[in-house]
């Protein structure tokens, strides 16, 4: 218990004293994993709505592959990102092993099938209710996409946000990938790794407070911002 | 201005995993009034309007207009039997069919502002579509077909579930629309309802149009028994 009281106090402590290093730590996961996750969004929300209102050859074959990719477990896609980012890999050239570049790029792997998945499964129910009116007043594939866009937006928030969770909340992956290299890769889930393995429970768990606050203040940011509209619409 | 009237069906089929669900069927829907398309359940009524729509596909025969189908497309209207609400406002929902044409701005808030008062729902404007009771869907989904000014306008059982009230406000919006020169065809299971608006009939069994008839000779002289035992409401084989 008495670790708890600490960690909180202690946590009270660095984020009224605006302490540099938990600041630059909170704002490193705060840029890898909100870049992750414009990426995956740009991939998985235009592809989610397109799985759920096309028929194509291969679509079933997509969404059991998209399924499928939802399960992998972060550390392998950390494992496989390190092995293509090593010097001896096919991107080493590009040196990105070891910077946030790279945690970056294992974020948008492990969150994208994840948001896409929500994606399609929201697109398709909004889909089957708004078919036959959609086709009846002629609307052209541009216009469908738009209409089901906008008014499934909120379900596509939902979607953003549990991507974003599972992203800053990852620690497998960017651990391999990051090297939790202090002032350089360190983030609020492997720094928490780290003073946990180091027995400062204190720091530890102050950082888990703080990585708790960011994902509930995005969580609130993201839905306040969604609010602009007028209330009693919804 | 030109009329995509008459609408022609010729030997028009829907077969569908090898069930015949209509045809064959012939006839020509010719310009005004208010045809009520009347029969038991599952004998093909809802096919028969998407048909006339353009939204089901034929298996065999024809479905002409009198102009090119994507020109009469853009003057045809459907409510569906289950009001299909979009998940925005009632103000929003009126606003749609406009904005997808490209309406001038103060043209569609014209439009909106006239219709809802129209159907009564003016104090509702911002209301989410979706939490409307029954009634007021159907109401909306109708101003929603209308607000285009369409030639042609379907409805499939527009009054299912609605009692007396809204039924009434319903016959009363589609008497306007009639006047104002809109052909209407329509579907429903309220015999009277049929009497009290239909200017003619169709009776359809087992996907084929068994009969059809000026309203009063459909109404008033039955020519085949299965539409003398419809109208005693004997359960029809
Ligand atoms: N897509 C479909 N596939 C197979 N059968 C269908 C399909 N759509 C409708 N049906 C069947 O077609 C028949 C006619 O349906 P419908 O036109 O809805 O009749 P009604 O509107 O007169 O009750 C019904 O027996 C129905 O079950
Ligand atoms: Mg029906």
């Amino acid at each position: 218990m008495s670790d708890i009281f600490e960690g909180l106090s202690a946590a009270f402590w660095l984020v009224v004293t605006l302490d540099p290093e938990l600041l630059q730590i909170s704002l490193r996961s705060l840029q890898v994993s909100l870049t992750a996750l414009v990426i995956a969004c740009a991939i998985a929300l235009p592809f989610g709505t397109f799985l759920a209102i096309r028929r194509f050859r291969y679509r079933r074959l997509a969404i059991s592959v998209l399924n499928a990719l939802m399960g992998l477990p972060p550390v392998v896609v950390g494992l496989i990102v390190y092995i293509l980012l090593s010097r001896s890999g096919p991107f080493g050239v590009l040196g990105l092993l070891f910077t946030p570049t790279a945690m970056v790029i294992a974020q948008v792997i492990i969150i994208t099938p994840l948001i896409a998945s929500i994606t399609h499964q929201a697109m398709r129910e909004l889909w089957a209710e708004y078919h036959d009116l959609l086709i009846s007043l002629n609307t052209s594939a541009a216009q469908r996409i738009r209409t089901l866009i906008w008014d499934g937006r909120r379900n596509l928030l939902t979607a953003a946000l549990a991507g974003f969770g599972r992203g800053i909340g990852e620690v497998g992956a960017i651990m391999i990938v990051g090297g939790n290299i202090d002032n350089a890769t360190r983030v609020l889930t492997t720094a928490i790794a780290l003073e946990t393995g180091k027995g400062d429970f204190a720091l530890a768990l102050a950082l888990g407070f703080v990585l708790i606050a960011l994902a509930i203040g995005v969580n609130i940011c993201i839905h306040w911002l969604s609010r602009t509209e007028r209330e009693g619409r919804w | 201005m030109t009329t995509i009237l008459p609408l022609r069906l010729e030997d028009v089929s829907v077969l569908r995993k090898g069930k015949r669900l209509l045809g064959p069927v012939s006839m020509t829907l010719s310009e005004g009034g208010l045809t009520i398309i009347v029969g038991p359940n599952g004998s093909g009524k809802t096919t028969l309007l998407k048909v006339m729509h353009g939204v089901e596909r034929v298996s065999a025969g024809r479905v002409r207009w009198a102009v090119p189908d994507e020109q009469a497309q853009h003057h045809q209207s459907y409510v569906f039997q289950t009001p299909i609400m979009l998940r925005r406002s009632v103000a929003d929902n009126l606003r749609y069919p406009l904005q997808l044409r490209k309406t001038p701005r103060d043209t569609v808030e014209t439009c909106v502002a006239d219709w809802a008062s129209r159907i009564g729902l003016q104090d509702l404007l911002k209301l989410s579509a979706t939490r409307l009771s029954g009634g007021e869907k159907q109401r909306l989904a109708l101003a929603r077909a209308l607000i285009r000014r369409p030639e042609v306008l379907f409805l499939d059982e527009p009054c299912a579930n609605l009692d007396g009230a809204s039924t009434r406000d319903i016959e009363r919006l589609l008497e306007e629309a009639q006047q104002a020169g809109t052909r209407i065809i329509m579907t429903t299971h309220d015999l009277g309802q049929a009497k009290r608006l239909a200017t003619d009939a169709i009776f359809m069994l087992h996907g084929c149009i068994k009969e059809a008839a000026p309203a009063e000779a459909f109404f008033d002289a039955p020519q085949t028994s299965e539409l003398q035992a419809f109208f005693r409401g004997d359960i029809i084989a």
